[in-house]
């Protein structure tokens, strides 16, 4: 079958939608990204296709793996089992919106229904991404699992949408030989996809590709449709270029257009199946295929973005464990727990009105119904996210930087012991950037600071305005933030970009006070050599406190910072 | 996906050691496996569980009871005979709260009948298998520390909610993470006998050996174990061997001098690196069929032992494997 020109991103969306409906199970489900009329047209076609089954973001463990129904064995005087979601999906699909706030717990649930043998008739499943932000992602535990990751956020297209039926058979279509397997895996390296998952989806992509065509073997537009689908998504690094082409110009205005003469390749590759073009025409095939925000994030050399929130560890949860607090009426489910004695307690009073009502005998057992039912409450702290704003600009000192960076590791490495986190902001020439977002992980921050960059003007306007935005997003997931800024406050970037000293001082003041007005607790510390008087009045107008520190070393700072402000420290 | 053979898996020969180390000699203690997505963690550790011989267990005991867990827990255990059932597997999903894993109050029969009685958890499943807990550094802390105190002492003790039970408990725990998404406390750490690193196969021919044999796999799964039959066969012998051989095995003085050494080389903390140290080239020795433990069986799995028991240096960037092997140049050349 031959792939439309990905004109739309629609039209490869589709086609992932067929090869899923043809085997739902095997695919594992798609990942379909943006919130976009395209997206609610393909959700509708599949519709149809498959059987859907909508899964809401708080389901509990009793909807969803199914377990006794509470309220209605109560009731009913004996146990009445439920059914769960993925039992009720069982041969359709389950989809769920807003997959990326999905809680790690159910995502672990899904991981495990999704590796559960074949011949068992799990459910397959369809996340449906609305994540605006860079570090918002489905749970990468799940985006591994599924074969398709689909960007329709670019999408112009939403009508003539149909999924044609699944015609062919997998089963009827040979397994991939040797230069294909090649070719394919050669371009996963190229592509820097390493998990041998997608290796594998790309694979069946390509024999389910041809199987729609009703061929009965694949043939190359099969695997470069399979490359485009499934490689290409996942890419975490640009192909070689070639080296003819110069890569700054390809670099700018993605997607390049295949050149002329490798289109020609494609064309009568058919005829002349030479091993080394086939893996030329693949990662081709992927370039063209790799969406626009990822290949401008490729191309600056960055990660693309995955899910930086890490797991249940830091999640609040003040419905399983903390502090109790005493019981609340409320049914025992979504890890809330029962509060065996209250729940009894509040049943006794009411045991001979119930005796009398149902006509039992004065010794039955007691009588418990539904509003009966109490389940403890706990009190947990919010975890707290220390945002750090580094001053890298050529008037901070470079050297400087490396105590900076020190003084982070060093409060990171502390980190894992009160599940705090830390994020790290750098602003340095006419921009600011999230180096870090918030995280625990002492391998990826290293990473990070190393590749932390001195030099240039001071934008300590748009440094600020950066690290505001990371502490809202902060606080917006139910976290307390703290800022601790790096920085000798000799403004000298307006927030525009442009330079001079006034405008400069004016941004950064008003910067300094959206970031009081919003009650973030801020720590100046004044890392030049000879500290003026712009950094006290930066900490004043942030309504913090400033510490200067001419002459600190990486532990110096971390000490000074922990004393300062004791709540601060990691 | 069809259960995998064992003997199928292509690479990742320090993780499969690791779980055969494991197999023969459980008081090792579990596994860790580091490593990125995608690279058969999981799939090893179940082809494993797959593999190994079907155990005799008491009939509808829900903790798998054999003759010696009858005579120690009478109460818990019942008196049922003895039945074959495969070794389990549990897979432990990241949300599970601690009721989950390690039983509670069965609250149908407490509602409708006023018995208190235990609902055993997934601790129960667990025992005399594998406990397999995927991104266990993502898992909450308190129940990770419970783990790995109930996998120490191959007993689960419950107080709570008005219960008093103690159940067996014995299995071999294997946690798998990434440490870019989260570090797992070095305490926590410590506890696990070995640790390994895998990583994706690099090599082209590798992974397209991997592809073919899982397109083969699906394509007939029951010819393609039949196939891989004969060496899952070989590999249960040494495994049965390995456990027969290994209470005759000791170690000789030279060797425990060697493996002090290295820990303190290295700065390994505690003495629990240098107890598994010898734990597992022990069981290495055994899984072999050597004769006696010697110096090579040390180096072979000093890195697996060791690497997660270095002090770590925020500033010193070198990693642990690195760090390990320098010192075994150094001492052994």
């Amino acid at each position: 079958m031959n792939l439309p020109d990905a004109d739309d991103p629609l039209d490869n969306a589709v086609v992932a939608a067929r090869l899923f409906t043809l085997a739902p199970k095997l695919f594992g489900g798609m990942v379909l990204r943006g919130s976009s009329p395209a997206r609610d047209a393909l959700v509708a076609a599949l519709g149809e296709a498959i059987a859907l089954r909508r899964m809401p973001g708080h389901v509990d463990d009793e909807r969803l793996l199914g377990g006794i129904d509470l309220a209605a064995s109560l009731s009913a005087g004996k146990p009445v089992r439920q059914s769960g979601l993925i039992e009720e999906a069982s041969g359709g699909a389950l989809i769920a919106g807003m997959a990326e706030r999905l809680d790690a717990s159910i995502a672990g649930r899904l991981a495990q229904m999704l590796d559960a043998p074949l011949d068992e008739g799990q459910a397959a499943l369809v996340l449906c991404d609305d994540a605006t932000e860079p570090d918002e992602a489905p749970p990468v535990s799940l985006m591994e699992r599924l074969a398709f990751l689909c960007d329709l956020s670019a999408s112009r297209r939403w009508q003539g949408v149909e999924l044609a039926p699944a015609a062919g058979n997998l089963a009827d279509v040979a397994p991939l030989d040797d230069d294909a397997m090649k070719a394919l895996a050669a371009t996963a390296a190229m592509l820097g996809v390493d998990s041998l998952r997608a290796l594998i989806f790309a694979g069946e992509a390509a024999r389910g590709l041809a199987a729609l065509a009703g061929r009965g073997s694949i043939i190359d537009a099969d695997l470069s449709g399979a490359v485009r689908l499934v490689l290409a998504p996942r890419a975490t690094r640009l192909p070689p270029q070639d080296a003819e082409e110069p890569p700054p110009e390809e670099q700018q205005e993605p997607p390049p257009p295949p050149p002329d003469g490798e289109r020609d390749n494609a064309e009568d590759s058919d005829q002349q199946q030479q091993e080394p073009d086939l893996s030329e025409i693949l990662v081709e095939a992927a370039r063209a295929a790799i969406p626009a925000d990822l290949l401008a994030q490729l191309a600056q050399g960055k990660a693309p973005r995955r899910s930086s929130s890490s797991g249940t560890g830091q999640k609040r949860k003040a419905a399983t464990r903390g502090k109790p607090l005493g019981a609340r009426p409320g049914m025992p489910r979504g890890g809330a727990k029962l509060a065996l004695i209250d729940s009894l307690r509040a049943a006794v009073p009411w045991q001979q009105v119930r005796r009398q009502e149902q006509g039992a005998s004065p010794d039955a057992p007691i009588l418990m119904r539904k509003e009966d039912l109490r389940i403890r409450r706990f009190e947990e702290r919010a975890a707290r996210v220390t945002i750090f704003a580094v001053d890298a600009s050529g008037s901070a000192a470079a050297a400087r930087l490396a105590e900076a960076k020190g003084a982070v590791e060093l409060m990171l490495a502390q980190a894992y012991v009160t599940r705090s986190e830390v994020a790290l902001v750098a602003f340095r020439g006419e921009s600011a950037e999230l180096l870090l977002p918030p995280t625990r992980s002492l391998t990826r921050a290293r990473r990070a600071l190393s590749e932390l960059p001195g030099g240039g003007g001071t934008p300590l306007a748009t440094g600020l305005n950066a690290a505001r935005e990371c502490a809202e997003a902060v606080i917006a997931r139910g976290r307390s933030a703290a800022l601790v800024i790096l920085t000798d406050g000799r403004a000298n970037i307006a927030a525009d970009g442009s330079p001079g000293r006034p405008q400069a001082k004016a941004d950064a003041e008003a910067a300094a006070k959206a970031i009081y007005a919003r009650g973030i607790d801020t720590l100046v510390v004044d890392i030049s050599a000879r500290p003026g008087p712009e950094g006290a009045a930066l900490a004043q107008a942030l309504g913090g406190r400033f510490l200067a520190l001419p002459r600190a070393d990486a532990r110096m700072l971390q000490a000074a910072i922990n004393a300062a402000q004791p709540a601060l420290a990691a | 996906m069809a259960r995998f053979p064992f003997s199928a898996i292509v690479g990742q020969d320090e993780m499969k050691q690791a779980l055969l180390i494991a197999a023969v000699d459980p008081s090792v203690g579990g596994v860790m496996v580091f490593g990125d997505r995608g690279t058969g963690k999981s799939t090893a550790a179940r082809a494993l569980a797959g593999l190994l011989p079907p155990i005799m267990a008491a009939d509808g005991c829900p903790y798998g009871a054999s003759k010696e867990d009858q005579a120690r827990y009478p109460d818990v255990c019942g008196r049922g005979k003895m039945v074959k059932r495969a070794v389990p597997f549990v897979d432990l999903p990241l949300g599970a709260t601690e009721d989950r894993v390690i039983g509670s109050l069965d609250l149908e029969r407490a509602l409708r009948s006023g018995e208190k009685a235990f609902e055993p958890g997934l601790l129960a499943k667990a025992h005399r298998g594998f406990l397999y807990i995927d991104e266990i550094n993502l898992l909450e802390d308190h129940l990770v520390d419970l783990l790995l105190d109930v996998a120490a002492s191959g007993e689960n003790v419950v107080e709570r909610e008005g219960l008093s039970v103690r159940h067996p408990a014995k299995f071999v725990l294997i946690g798998s993470g990434n440490p870019e998404e989260g570090e797992l406390r070095p305490q926590l750490l410590d506890r696990f006998g070995l640790s390994v690193e895998v990583r994706s196969p690099k090599d082209i021919e590798v992974r397209i050996e991997i592809m073919r044999l899982v397109a083969a796999n699906e394509a007939d799964p029951e010819g393609f174990a039949a196939r891989w039959a004969g060496e899952d066969e070989k590999t249960l012998k040494r495994i049965a061997r390995g456990k027969a051989r290994l209470a005759k095995l000791t170690a000789g003085e030279d060797v425990l001098r060697d493996a002090a050494e290295l820990c303190m080389a290295v700065g390994a903390d505690g003495l629990r690196g240098e107890l598994t140290l010898m734990r597992a080239a022990r069981a290495l020795a055994a899984l072999d069929g050597a004769r006696a433990v010697t110096r090579k069986h040390l180096i072979a799995i000093a890195p697996s032992a060791l690497r997660h028991r270095l002090r770590r240096d925020v500033l010193d960037e070198t990693g642990s494997t690195v760090r390990i092997m320098r010192a075994i140049d150094e001492l052994f050349g």
